[in-house]
């Protein structure tokens, strides 16, 4: 079993290979769409690179080459994950989001764990109580969450919980000027998390409740479930036993869809609440019209949520035996 | 000797959305042990509901008994608390179902539920209960018990897992199991060794059957006692022998005579200068399955090898097999639904195989379709009318021809002219099949294929489905490629058939020799397998 | 047909959310009408708050918020209905003709479909609109490329299962070409589903531009409720009315829209509640 799920991940990470390289391919075309020459598009913001630095570009880039071999010389480069450099930063750019990466998995993970458990509580709960005042009261505060935009949640818990009454700070990950250390420094950067946290886990939660209840309801149909309940199972080992495990597999599949959505979240996130990760990088190349920065954020997002499939898919194979991992 | 059950004046309400009031009504009955009780009735008799009722399992809340009593040992399920109810289910009383795939659970192994069982009514047994299960698992005649017990439901065949729910439900050796068309499912073969075990195992453990069936020759098979239900009520009780010998009700006597005859029908004389109209000649076909998540694993399955057979003009062939056969590939390759891969198909001395775009669209004409699925087979968009003249519009006919042949072809299946203005879900599965046999005649095809057309159907509208192909066929000398899984309703309509296994033809002839003297295995073994055989031997004999 | 629309009604929280619908697109249909000076117009003293001078205050440069709401209704219910008809019609023909044609088409245009799915698409649309330059076109454009792939697939498999069905056999045997078969048997009987999604697209399309147009990408020349957002973003602390107002919209909106997308799918499909 161990051999076959190495021999699944390597067969998986081959499959992989084009999307990444068709995302690469991407990049260039948006590069070749965007205005001006490729040399001041990778050079990063305007203005701020040497004319030294602007030849050597051209030249390693190949800019007076036909296009095909520009083509191949950005995809050996990005495949490399030399991404260009950052003249703000004074960093090679891999570095730099490198070094901004911990703080969003900081945000992602714990939201991503956290929204699909509880909408697999929540949902599996609703249809449990259908049509009973659970049902009713989380559905209606699904309904609303479902629909609340991610960077307004967080600016109105702001409001609430920072300004109004003062639980959270308002921004940032932690007190620079402390200087906590060790568990000190866990505990203020664990309590910056909570209000960022929160609000991008409240839509997600939405989504995944809904989905699992409607799967639940759905599962409650099937034969198998009346046959369970033909041996004397009572309701709680219908549900616990038979159906949760059946119910659980499209969350996970819409868990996994989801990863690149989560990724776009943590840009308004992040700018909302001035939290130092790529979701805040990306917005300040943003405003410092910093392209080359941008496509290198977006290409190790796209890599990231690859990663995330590939976990998922494993997960779901092991639930699953009905997919065979050969 | 006291009864198990004894059912006094059941009815059982229907919600009120439903077409109709109850599901059953005033039922009365009685099971003794050691007796198999068949219940017999055609779709929308009831005989689900009750076959569930007895465990007091109700589909949903709306479906409930208005009056009458379940009594089980003197005490009445239907007034049982929730926590009593568990304790007799799966205990005292057990059930199995029709679809043995999805009445498992897909994530669980086979030993998983089986043990949970015992786990849930003899916690004390826990230590013992993988023991159990493989005692069980062997008694169910199943090969490595051991394996079984690990294995997951999709990676058993049909017949396996029809045997491990029987062992799931046997295991604590309840008083009573109550089989829901337990055989419905299987292949004619897979099913004679399921009604064989399920007569061992009730010899072995005296326990009373409840079987719930259509079949009349599975009744006839197994069934100590019959009961026939039609719309909710119980119409006729006996002893098999003095129901299937002498039916009182009227509809018993219905379906009893509308089960098709395992006596070949009298062989028709067929003129012997009639024209070829289809030769097949080597037709080969291979289905490449890719398994595994990413699709990396291909399976190849050979679902026809080296066919070649002959059809003459106003002759009928069956074409027999059990599931996996290829009979279905057969026909779609015919109908170029799907492509052969090797072979020829000559449609009246043309290569059919060689016509592209415009001619292959003209020459379509001349081989059409019934199909099995009443429910699938007509656009439930679109009007009847429409249906009907939508075939000779589109090869130019004109409108106004076509509308009046529309109304001939209603009046010759049966069907009010009034029909045309109708959509598809305002008819009945029977009607529907009448209207797609007026569909596939409008085109005047020289081949009509039906393929299963009778399969989905109750018994008594099977009858009257076959009566109407017989009659059609009869009148415009059609030629018939008759596709079946059933061999008693070729048996009924065939001039001669050809019995195929796993993609080969494994022999041909003329209807009554291959019923009257099969020569290959497989054919002696399909014959010996149709259930009541004896029986109707018996009878047919006896009548004649 | 009187059927759905009964049903329809009978769904109290659809019934709702169609009142809301019709408010909101009221507004922005007669949002020149009744302020026809346009939003951008200074009318009096910076942050003065809701229920004082103007119903719902004004922001910092003086503007009134209603008034921008108003607009922003138009603004948003555009942007959001334009992207998704451009989707639905990228998702149909993409998604139809894998179903339909089978084959290493479907492979082929479901390898696509699983690219544009994977790549995280608030960040495509982002570059989209960087590159392309904020205008109301790149911003419709970039929803609509990032909005597509749920549609294909969901077109994909409801055509693939009706291309199998006995029906369309039938039409096949009777010699029926491709576009007639499409046109006059698959797509209508998949109009259900499609309409249902769509409209739930509409939705998506709202909540991706307002993120957008929070971070600043969005059309100078107009006002989106999530540009009024954004800009108040500043004066949280004192003026969070500027924020939360054009949010509580958003919200209404899409609620609104989800709301009528769910009533429409349970009077297209009646089942039976209560299970």
């Amino acid at each position: 079993m161990v051999v076959s799920r190495l021999q699944y991940i390597r067969r998986r990470l081959l499959l992989a290979v084009p999307i990444i390289f068709f995302i690469i391919v991407l990049n260039f075309l948006l590069i070749q769409i965007a205005p001006g020459d490729a040399a001041d598009v990778l050079a990063g913001e305007a203005g701020s690179a040497t004319p030294e630095y602007m030849d050597q570009l051209r030249r390693k880039f190949g800019l007076d080459q036909p296009i095909y071999v520009q083509l191949l010389t950005y995809v050996s480069n990005v495949a490399t994950f030399d991404l260009g450099f950052s003249f703000r930063h004074n960093k090679p750019v891999s570095e730099l989001i490198l070094s901004r990466l911990g703080p969003t998995l900081l945000l992602m993970v714990p939201v991503l764990l956290i929204s699909v458990s509880m909408g697999i509580l929540l949902g599996a709960i609703a249809a449990r109580y259908l049509n009973r005042w659970q049902d009713k009261t989380i559905s209606t505060v699904v309904v609303l969450t479902y629909a609340t935009p991610v960077f307004w949640a967080g600016l109105m818990l702001i409001v609430l919980f920072s300004v109004k009454l003062g639980w959270f700070p308002t921004s940032g990950m932690e007190k620079i000027a402390a200087f906590h250390t060790g568990i000190a420094r866990i505990i203020d950067i664990a309590h910056h998390m909570v209000l960022p946290v929160i609000t991008l886990t409240l839509f997600y939660i939405a989504l995944y409740t809904r989905l699992m209840r409607a799967s639940v309801i759905e599962q409650n149909t099937m034969d198998y479930v009346t046959t369970a309940r033909s041996k004397g199972l009572g309701e709680k080992r219908v549900l616990w036993g038979h159906i949760l495990r059946n119910a659980c597999l499209p969350v996970l599949t819409m868990a996994g869809i989801q990863a690149g959505a989560l990724l776009g979240g943590a840009v308004v996130v992040e700018t909302v609440f001035s939290w130092p990760g790529l979701g805040l990088l990306a917005y300040e190349s943003l405003f410092a019209r910093d392209l080359n920065l941008l496509l290198g954020i977006f290409f190790i997002s796209a890599c990231l949520v690859v990663l995330v499939n590939l976990a998922v898919d494993l997960l779901y194979a092991s639930l699953d035996p009905r997919i065979e991992l050969k | 000797m006291q009864p198990l059950y004894k059912i006094k004046d059941l009815t059982i309400d229907l919600p009120t959305w439903g077409d109709r009031k109850t599901a059953v009504t005033d039922i009365n009955f009685e099971l003794y042990l050691d007796e198999i009780l068949c219940i017999v009735g055609e779709s929308g008799s009831g005989k689900s509901v009750l076959a569930r009722a007895l465990m007091g399992l109700f589909p949903s809340k709306h479906v409930c008994a208005s009056k009458g009593e379940i009594l089980l040992d003197g005490e009445d399920v239907l007034s049982m608390s929730a926590d009593k109810l568990r304790t007799i289910r799966g205990n005292k009383v057990a059930m199995i179902f029709q679809e043995p795939m999805t009445a498992l659970n897909p994530l669980l192994t086979i030993g998983k539920q089986i043990v949970e069982v015992i786990e849930v009514h003899r916690p004390e047994m826990q230590k013992q209960a993988f023991q159990k299960a493989i005692q069980i698992l062997s008694d169910v005649h199943l090969p490595n018990p051991e394996q079984i017990f690990h294995a997951y439901p999709h990676q058993l065949s049909g017949g396996q897992r029809q045997r491990a729910m029987i062992a799931m439900a046997l295991i604590l050796e309840p008083q009573c199991l109550i089989a829901d068309e337990p055989t419905t499912a299987l292949d004619v073969t897979t099913q004679a060794q399921i009604l064989k075990l399920i007569k061992e195992l009730q010899n072995k453990h005296h326990t009373a059957i409840v079987f719930i069936t259509h079949d009349f020759g599975v009744v006839a098979e197994i069934a100590d006692r019959i009961a026939v239900m039609e719309s909710g009520k119980l119409v006729e009780i006996n002893y098999a022998k003095n129901l299937l010998t002498s039916p009182q009700h009227p509809y018993t006597k219905k379906l009893l005579g509308a089960v098709p005859s395992i006596l070949p029908a009298k062989s028709r004389a067929l003129s012997s200068s009639s024209q070829t109209v289809l030769a097949v000649r080597n037709l080969s076909k291979v289905f490449n399955t890719r398994h595994g998540i990413f699709k990396g694993v291909t399976r190849e399955v050979r679902a026809l090898s080296q066919i070649s057979f002959e059809l003459k003009e106003g002759e009928t062939l069956g074409v027999v097999g059990e599931s996996g056969s290829g009979k279905s590939t057969l026909a779609k390759c015919i109908a170029r639904l799907v492509d052969a891969d090797d072979g020829k198909i000559f449609i009246l001395g043309e290569d059919f195989l060689k016509a592209k775009g415009e001619s292959l669209r003209k020459f379509r004409r001349n081989v059409q379709l019934v199909f099995q699925d009443p429910y699938s087979s007509l656009d439930p968009r679109q009007k009847v009318g429409s249906i009907i003249t939508e075939g000779p519009i589109l090869h130019g006919e004109n409108r106004e021809v076509a509308i009046q042949r529309m109304f001939e072809l209603l009046q010759i299946v049966g069907l009010d002219k009034k029909s045309a203005d109708r959509l598809p879900h305002e008819f009945s599965g029977g009607q529907r099949q009448r209207i797609g046999i007026a569909r596939a005649l409008a085109l005047r095809p020289r081949l009509l294929i039906a393929d299963e057309a009778v399969s989905a159907l109750d018994v008594s509208v099977q009858a009257q489905v076959l009566g109407l192909l017989k009659d059609i066929r009869d009148e415009f000398n059609l030629t018939l490629l008759f596709i079946t899984h059933d061999l008693r309703v070729a048996a009924q309509i065939c001039d001669s058939v050809m019995v195929m296994s796993k993609g080969e033809i494994m022999e041909y002839g003329a209807t009554k020799t291959i019923f009257e003297s099969p020569q290959h295995p497989y054919t002696q073994q399909l014959l010996g397998a149709i259930p009541g055989r004896a029986y109707w031997l018996e009878h047919q004999l006896v009548t004649q | 047909m009187r059927d759905i629309f009964r049903r329809f009604a009978r769904n109290i929280p659809a019934v709702f959310g169609l009142v809301i619908l019709v408010l909101v697109m009221g507004a922005a249909f007669f949002a020149p009408a009744i302020y026809p000076q346009g939003p951008f117009e200074m009318v009096g003293k910076p942050f003065l708050e809701p229920l004082t001078d103007y119903l719902l205050g004004t922001d910092q440069l003086g503007r009134d918020l209603g008034v921008g709401l108003l607009y922003g209704a138009r603004v948003t219910l555009q942007i959001g209905l334009i992207s998704t008809l451009i989707a639905i019609f990228l998702g149909l023909t993409i998604g139809g003709t894998a179903g339909y044609f089978g084959g290493w088409i479907d492979t082929l245009l479901m390898r696509i479909t699983e690219i544009f799915q994977t790549i995280p698409f608030f960040l495509f649309a982002i570059l989209l609109v960087a590159i392309l330059k904020p205008t109301l076109g790149s911003v419709i454009f970039a929803i609509a490329v990032v909005s597509w792939p749920p549609m294909a697939r969901l077109v994909r498999s409801e055509f693939l299962s009706i291309r199998n069905r006995e029906f369309v056999q039938a039409c096949i045997v009777m010699g029926m070409g491709h576009w007639q078969i499409i046109f006059k048997h698959v797509l209508p009987n998949t109009l259900s589903p499609i309409i249902v999604t769509g409209s739930l697209m509409v939705a998506t399309a709202i909540l991706i531009e307002s993120g957008l147009s929070f971070l600043g990408l969005t059309d100078p020349n107009v006002m989106s409720w999530g540009f009024i957002i954004g800009s108040g973003r500043s004066v949280l602390r004192t003026a969070w009315w500027v924020c939360a107002m054009p949010g509580i919209a958003i919200l209404l909106t899409v609620m609104a829209i989800n709301l009528v997308g769910e009533g429409l799918n349970d009077a297209l499909n009646p089942r039976l509640k209560n299970i």
